[in-house]
């Protein structure tokens, strides 16, 4: 139990999908300027997060790693399929995003209008994938583990999207010079919050 | 097929804007996340810049060719597939002959998958263009693409470790005799971001057009 504590703190504060890895940032530069949305579009990643990284642990474990497929009988020991995996994952993510939509949209009609045009937009963001590939790189031991990672990093991102939109209303206020109104001045408040993420560092429970 | 000469000024135009005024990354917002997080060394930046070359290029020119095939309703997942398998191809080929840029590159060549660049030019241009207009399109986005990569990477291995493509320049001038310390700040991951507001300052100084209100 301490173990999963530990994952899901360290992949909120240390390794931020956002401040460390610079994953899913087309989705956090544009759906930032308001804290509504951007609310909504961060508890969208963290719902598909939490789904497909458990799924890919599975696919990864008992289909695509090198003699995963031993479960099927002593001559599939050898098979290493780990060079599909790219392919695998995003087709995973693209039906989930797809499943997740309709589940949404029978069950929770208001929780689907605010997630809205979101959801579809997160089959390609880069965070969604990328928390499949740290995985798979990582080696997690089992499946709770996975899904404590998954979990941690959708929350990692809906803390930083949500931190900057409330910046971004604000910032309208200041004088900012011309040409870097707009983009580039997300980018050094980016720069900047990521310099404070990393006094998390070496954080460990 | 194509009543235009193979470099009209309508087609050289799809293969220059990128540079600048149309550039993907500091005007179209597209496929930040992967020239932020392989920028700390040249090296690497130049490797990704040909691996999003070779896909950017070919993808476009596969779907372009499909264009008129493909129902509207699963663009999205036959695109995917064809950036999946082309991403692929060019891990294998990276793993093959330059397994140690492959390793320091880790995740971002599967990432390539999902980089907005790819998506973005597909949908906006390959699907309403003939194969060679975005074929152009493809080299010139990821040319741009490029330069900004290079760029920044230039800066951060330079300043941040004092060498440029591994060769220790700062060392050989003697700077380091004369009190000169390297900046490790500039290795670490908020400086990519820093370095890449920087850029964007000035060339919106230099095209007050591309300003925002």
């Amino acid at each position: 139990m301490e173990n999963l504590i530990n994952i899901f703190v360290k992949s909120v504060f240390v390794d931020n999908m956002i401040f460390a890895y610079f994953l899913g940032m087309c989705s956090y530069l544009a759906v930032s300027k308001t804290v509504k949305t951007s609310v909504g579009l961060g508890i969208a990643v963290v719902f598909v997060l939490g789904i497909t990284v458990p799924i890919d642990y599975l696919l990864h474990n008992y289909v695509l790693k090198k003699g995963a497929l031993v479960w099927l009988g002593e001559n599939f020991a050898n098979i290493d399929l780990s060079f599909l995996s790219f392919i695998m994952f995003i087709a995973v993510i693209a039906s989930m995003v797809q499943l997740v939509e309709m589940v949404i949209e029978k069950f929770s009609p208001a929780l689907y209008i605010s997630l809205g045009i979101f959801l579809p937009l997160i089959a390609v963001n880069c965070a969604i994938l990328g928390g499949s590939l740290f995985m798979q790189q990582r080696e997690y031991q089992n499946i709770a583990e996975a899904t404590s990672f998954g979990l941690g990093s959708g929350v990692g991102f809906l803390l930083a999207i949500v931190g900057i939109a409330a910046i971004r209303e604000k910032i309208r206020y200041s004088n900012v010079p011309a040409p870097l109104r707009g983009l580039g001045i997300t980018f050094i408040i980016t720069g900047l919050m990521g310099i404070a993420f990393m006094s998390f560092m070496g954080i460990k429970l | 097929m194509s009543s235009d000469p193979l470099f009209s000024s309508k087609n050289l135009k799809v293969l220059t804007s990128p540079l600048n005024e149309d550039n993907p990354i500091t005007v179209q917002v597209l496929g930040i996340c992967s020239a932020l997080a392989i920028t700390a060394k040249l090296e690497p930046a130049i490797v990704m810049t040909f691996s999003v070359l070779a896909v950017l290029s070919v993808s476009n020119v596969v779907i372009s060719l499909l264009r008129s095939y493909i129902p509207p309703r699963i663009r999205i997942i036959v695109q995917l597939t064809v950036i999946a398998a082309m991403v692929i191809l060019v891990d294998q080929v990276l793993k093959a002959f330059a397994y140690e840029v492959s390793k320091q590159l880790s995740v971002y060549v599967g990432l390539i998958i999902t980089n907005c660049i790819i998506m973005g030019r597909l949908e906006a241009f390959a699907m309403t263009n003939k194969p060679w207009p975005a074929f152009l399109d493809g080299v010139g986005n990821a040319a741009g693409y490029g330069i900004i990569l290079v760029i920044v990477a230039f800066f951060r291995e330079l300043l941040g470790a004092g060498t440029l493509f591994g060769y220790p320049v700062i060392e050989k001038i003697g700077l380091y005799n004369i009190g000169y310390e390297n900046n490790g700040l500039m290795i670490l991951p908020p400086m990519a971001l820093m370095l890449v507001g920087i850029i964007i300052w000035i060339q919106r100084k230099r095209k007050p057009e591309l300003i925002e209100d």
